[in-house]
């Protein structure tokens, strides 16, 4: 609906919005990063104007309006085009640990298909950042997903989150199949988003890209199946700091200035248990036809707070104590700014109390679970009271109580101990009480741990669990890694254990990291299932539907997709000591040098009994006697 | 090598090797002795320092000061400590959860082969109790542990509060990079043996492990462990335990940790319970720092964990044990201060950036701040073991010598052709079956014992030893006599040069692995096998050999050891804590897999009763 009226009135939604908050959007251009403002300039340029920063603002205004007036002769009069928009929003869900989960997501989405033949050249930007926008047309990507992750997801504690994602950096592309080269784009993509991102990128060569053959498929429009336009890395070391946030938050088209990125400050977002920041980029409908194509861009951006380091054990909080900022705006650009609150377990207010109130409820399935949320629309004047800015606060009555376990759960370790060989179990837990289901596990393992496969077992209530598909791709040594994947079932309420062997390889010594005693990460390997949902396991999911509607499950709700990461490992391989080669060096060299010398010099030398040689008078008077023909004397 | 590969030089050196092969072996010895009590004097030994970077440069703030708290929750924990009659799980489980870390029990059972009368168990049951506090944005991977035991008794209930004050302190702080686990752990190192078979799920020793809860959170590789002792509320010193398992240490900069905190927070340390002295120059200074030595030379040999952090060693995990102790000083200190000095060391491995790998894992310790690193004490062995080689050479030579004639060109064809395989053969295999039965039988016979005399099983197991190490030295002798008639001049001297080289193979890798252990079996061996030969006179030798044998080793390291931490016995409780410490190295090998019982049973023994043979040849 955003979108129609997007459309419709797009001259006047812009005119009206510079003129509400001319201040804010001037001041939030002028401060707008290096990007944004390169981004403009360039606008400015291929129109063939240059201006001060106002004309800049009105011919940025103007071209675009040109642009809708082209776009809206193509396509007649029949359906609006619709327009880029932005939207943004944050949900809230006090976790029953007592911790606050806070997730944002920035959703853009950019009205062009350059994919399609004929529109190989897109120079013009409104919303959707132009530095992923020219990565995406340069290295024809399909869908695009990176994620960065510093701590931990703790699923038995905090449930399920929205995204999930492993520690260190994701980054899994699927590419269009006109690509002929993937493994070049692959790895020039990689280097362009290291600098993008401002993260280590880079290290992702051959030997830790993986193409998984069924774990990961596209998840916006295009059926591509062919895994070879397939590429999964993840980086389990990458450490994710500030200098990840800026450039993340300089692709969202009001920065960090206005909206809910205001609240993203690096010293709280670093404050806490669990940080992850993703991009995800697909294609998607441009309307319900399906005639055309659109990019969907979303940033999320998720955060768990503790509440017990940083709330002296007080369980209070508000988006103060949390961001140490309080909302005043949504974001100018953005069409939709809500801020929801998780109030599920929460109906009577029995729990927690919020503060302000809000009459606006919303309810959704999430992960299989009929959710309940307080809606705040930052777009609405109400929202923000009297004092102009909008701190929400949520106060603990009660003790929450239990959690339900949740259905899939994964964790991995390594058994065994020294330093030559070791075994990786993998256990997937089903805490369904009576649906068995199938899960997909893949599993990455660096060359250098060697893997058995022959020892691979799958057991589950302890018997042997025969898995129905499994992909094998062994490693090479240095050049790529094992790649195992497959489809196991769950029986109900069960625990499953997958173990196999590996043996460590001794590296080359040019090949420890330099600081090999820490040891080597192996990535997280990923669970992916569809889960029978809660939704469908309760009896009395009738109670606000219509009876007809409800006899059989609806499809959409009786299972879930979800994927689950466990921990990544830390493996010791066998390390020279690196602190004295020196002194190695030399003292091997001498040992080998004498024991070798002497060892050659007494085994290949002949021995003869030598004639101990007469006195000097005697050897000259023999002579003289030979000269002289005479016998010799003896 | 153009020295050996010239026949005249080559007889010249062996000549002399031969002729004063006696004197250098004499020279040798006493080299070896001088030497090593010289490592004890300072300025011979280097100051140690922290090799650790990322330990060294930054001095952290400590600021932990719930000594109330602690001691208050010491004496609840005592409370119910005393109400459950063994570890209160569900007081644990709870305190635990109030200060927010995860919680987890394991439950364990043991079984010991006969009793052990030194702690009275047989039946062991217990659970282990154990909080996690997960570091903030920490990918879980890293960890740290801190431990503290349940005993029976009063013992150690200030090391818990201490333990449960510090988890709610940690707990609030947001600068940990690494998972802390607070380890309460029962029946002190069966417990611990437990935990660590669990975590690394192994089983080595044959623990039962109840639950496999502890499958589910242990996927970290630990860098480091603490064990704390602690009994009373307040101290006067803090005393540091490094030996382990198998005379195995930890690096040496957990120890420099632990003095450089000392040092910074004003606290008295000490190591062997020694103090530290500064008068290095005068004999008292010096005789200080030789005991400490001899001290921990004495403990690493015997091969046992001599605190609850000596199991973790085997899974390459640096650990030492920190042992409050209430002596008789004016100057106390109160549970704060050790809270502050844990705070600090802690904090300090939290900054680790790789294992502890830096530093010295082979040093003995003189004192806190002086050590003897492995380059300096190798020497010492080196001259004994170079004896034994001294002395084989010379058989060689010997046994080469008529061979060397015959070469000549005189052909006797009625010389013998070399003693038979079999003459040597026969003593070394029965000598080792004498070894094996040695380390069978006690534990498997003890039920017959009991049966047939009035004792317990401990004793049993101890006595039947003593009888084979006994019985021992009346069968081999007889042996080679049985198969091939009369013994020959050559056969001894063959057999002899077999012995030497084996036992200066076997001391080789007992030093290198426990230095300790390898030169005191070097002390008493070495001088007896040098100068072994049937024509001696046997009374005499025969005493000698059986005073300096493996069995009285053990016997006068009782005496010294007992000497040495001023606690003198009298000949009978030296005699009885002498079968005390044979049962306990019975029940170390068969609990947590220590090596000494079998060395000694299966390779040391049987190799003396290959000299013990010699003497007695005929």
């Amino acid at each position: 609906m955003a979108a129609h009226r997007c459309g419709l009135s797009v001259v006047c939604i812009l005119i009206f919005s510079s003129l509400a908050h001319p201040s804010s959007c001037d001041t939030l251009e002028k401060a707008n990063d290096n990007t944004a403002t390169k981004r403009r300039i360039s606008e400015v340029n291929t129109d063939g104007s240059v201006a001060g920063e106002d004309m800049n603002e009105r011919q940025w205004q103007s071209t675009d309006v040109e642009v809708n007036r082209s776009d809206g002769t193509k396509n007649g009069e029949t359906f609006a085009p619709a327009k880029d928009q932005f939207q943004e929003e944050l949900v809230i869900r006090p976790l029953h640990s007592g911790d606050i989960y806070a997730s944002f997501q920035f959703r853009t989405l950019w009205d062009t298909d350059f994919l399609q033949e004929g529109q190989k050249k897109v120079s013009h930007y409104r919303l959707f950042p132009k530095s992923l926008g020219q990565v995406l047309s340069k290295f024809s990507v399909q869908e695009l997903h990176i994620s960065f992750t510093q701590g931990f997801w703790r699923t038995m504690q905090w449930g399920q989150p929205f995204i999930p994602s492993p520690p260190g950096a994701e980054l899994w592309v699927w590419f269009h199949d006109t690509v002929s080269d993937v493994d070049g784009n692959w790895k020039e993509l990689t280097n362009v988003l290291s600098g993008i991102f401002c993260a280590s990128l880079n290290f992702i060569d051959m030997t830790n890209t993986v193409q998984p053959s069924a774990s990961f498929k596209p998840l916006g429009l295009g059926n591509a199946t062919d895994h070879r336009f397939l590429r999964y890395a993840t980086l389990p070391r990458e450490i994710v700091c500030t200098e990840n946030l800026t450039p993340w938050k300089k692709l969202l088209p009001c920065g960090s200035k206005a909206g809910l990125a205001v609240l993203m400050k690096s010293e709280k977002l670093f404050h806490s248990s669990f940080h992850s920041q993703a991009v995800h980029i697909r294609p998607i409908c441009q309307d319900e036809q399906c005639t055309s194509k659109a990019w969907e861009l979303r940033q999320t951006l998720n955060v768990v707070f503790d509440h017990y380091t940083s709330g002296q054990g007080k369980k209070e909080w508000s988006l103060f104590k949390m961001f140490s900022r309080t909302l005043t705006e949504a974001c100018p650009l953005a069409s939709s700014s809500k801020v929801y609150v998780d109030i599920t377990d929460n109906p009577e207010g029995e729990l927690f109390e919020l503060s302000p109130a809000t009459p606006l409820l919303s309810q959704a399935v999430v992960l299989g679970d009929r959710r309940t949320y307080s809606v705040y629309d930052l777009t609405r004047a109400e929202t923000f009271g009297q004092l102009r800015s909008f701190n929400l606060l949520l106060r603990w009555k009660g003790d929450s109580g239990d959690m339900l376990r949740p259905l899939l759960h994964a964790e991995r370790y390594v058994a065994g101990f020294g330093l030559q060989t070791g075994e990786i179990h993998t256990v997937i837990y089903n805490n369904h009480p009576y649906r068995a289901f199938p899960v997909l596990l893949m599993d990455s393992v660096p060359w250098y741990l060697q893997l058995y496969i022959h020892t691979l077992t799958v057991t589950s209530k302890s018997r042997d669990n025969k898995p129905s598909y499994i992909h094998y791709q062994p490693a090479k040594d240095r050049h790529r890694p094992h790649l195992l994947e497959m489809l196991i079932q769950l029986p109900p309420h069960s625990m499953t254990e997958v173990t196999v062997q590996f043996e460590r390889a001794l590296l080359k010594w040019t090949e420890y990291t330099p600081d090999p005693n820490h040891g080597f990460y192996v990535g997280s390997s990923v669970v992916s299932a569809l889960v029978p949902s809660m939704v469908a396991m309760s009896t009395n999911f009738t109670q606000d539907q219509p009876l007809f509607s409800s006899f059989v499950p609806v499809k959409e709700e009786s299972s879930y997709f979800v994927r689950v990461y466990t921990e990544p490992l830390l493996v010791n391989l066998p390390t020279p000591d690196f602190s004295m080669p020196y002194n190695v060096i030399c003292l091997t060299c001498t040992v080998v040098a004498v024991g070798y010398g002497s060892f050659y010099n007494l085994l290949t030398r002949t021995f003869q009994v030598d004639e101990p040689s007469p006195p000097l008078a005697k050897r000259l008077a023999n002579f003289i006697r030979r000269i002289r023909g005479v016998p010799l004397l003896a | 090598m153009g020295l050996l590969s010239d026949p005249n030089r080559r007889k010249a050196l062996t000549n002399l090797l031969t002729r004063l092969n006696a004197p250098i072996c004499m020279v040798c010895y006493l080299a070896a002795i001088v030497w090593f009590m010289g490592l004890a004097f300072e300025p011979f030994t280097l100051r140690t320092y922290m090799s650790e970077n990322a330990m060294g440069s930054t001095m952290v703030e400590e600021r932990f000061s719930s000594g109330e708290r602690a001691l208050s929750l010491a004496k609840e924990f005592d409370a119910h400590k005393r109400k459950a009659g063994g570890m209160p799980v569900e007081w644990l489980v709870k305190a635990m959860q109030a200060r927010g870390l995860e919680v987890f029990t394991q439950s364990f059972s043991r079984k010991l082969p006969f009793p052990d009368e030194n702690k009275e168990r047989y039946m062991v049951r217990g659970t282990n109790v154990y909080g996690i506090l997960r570091a903030p944005r920490a990918p879980r991977t890293e960890a740290l542990v801190i431990t503290a035991p349940c005993s029976p008794g009063n013992s150690d209930n200030q090391a818990v509060g201490l333990l449960l004050a510090l988890a709610q302190y940690f707990r609030n702080q947001i600068f940990w990079a690494k998972d802390i686990i607070f380890l309460v752990n029962e029946h002190d190192l069966i417990g611990m043996q437990a935990w660590l078979e669990g975590y690394h799920h192994t089983n080595i020793t044959g623990v039962k492990l109840k639950n496999y809860l502890m499958t589910q959170f242990h996927n970290w590789s630990i860098q480091a462990a603490l064990s704390l002792e602690l009994s009373s509320d307040v101290i006067t010193s803090l005393d540091l335990i490094l030996e382990g398992l198998n005379g195995q240490l930890p690096n040496l900069d957990l120890a420099n940790l632990f003095y450089a905190f000392c040092q910074k927070l004003g606290v008295l340390c000490t190591i062997q319970g020694k103090l530290q002295r500064n008068d290095w120059d005068t004999a008292e200074g010096y005789t200080h720092a030789a005991q400490t030595m001899m001290l921990m030379v004495l403990k690493q040999a015997c091969g046992r964990s001599w605190g609850d952090h000596g199991l973790f060693l085997r899974y390459h995990i640096e650990a030492a044990s920190i042992r409050g102790i209430n002596g008789f000083r004016h100057y106390k200190m109160d549970v704060a201060t050790i809270g502050r000095l844990l705070e600090g060391m802690v904090r300090k491995l939290n900054n680790l950036l790789e294992r502890l790998h830096q530093s010295y894992f082979f040093y003995l310790l003189p004192s806190l701040s002086r050590f003897v690193s492995i380059g300096y004490y190798m020497p010492a062995f080196g001259l004994l073991a170079v004896i034994l080689l001294l002395r084989a050479l010379d058989l060689w030579v010997n046994l080469g010598a008529p061979a060397l004639e015959a070469v000549d060109g005189v052909t006797e064809a009625e010389q013998p052709s070399g003693p038979g395989v079999l003459t040597v053969l026969t003593p070394v295999v029965i000598s080792h079956l004498t070894g094996v039965a040695l380390y069978l039988l006690p534990v498997h016979l003890q039920e017959m014992a009991v049966e047939h005399f009035p004792v317990s099983e401990t004793e049993a197991v101890v006595l039947t030893a003593v009888a084979i190490y006994t019985a021992g030295l009346a069968l081999p002798h007889n042996t080679q006599r049985l198969l091939s008639g009369e013994g020959t001049e050559q056969g001894w001297k063959v057999l002899k040069l077999t012995a030497l080289l084996y036992l200066a193979v076997l001391l080789g890798c007992t030093a290198l692995i426990n230095f300790s252990l390898g030169f005191v079996l070097a002390v008493t061996l070495v001088p007896i096998t040098a100068s072994m030969t049937p024509h001696m006179p046997k009374a005499l030798s025969a005493l000698a050999m059986v005073l300096l044998s493996p069995a009285f080793t053990i016997l006068y390291c009782v005496f010294i050891y007992q000497e040495l931490i001023e606690a003198p016995v009298s000949v009978g409780e030296g005699w009885m804590l002498f079968l005390s410490v044979i049962s306990q190295g019975i029940l170390d090998h068969a609990l947590y897999g220590s090596l000494v019982y079998p060395l000694l049973a299966l390779f040391i023994y049987p190799c003396w009763l290959m000299f013990w043979n010699i003497l007695f040849w005929s």
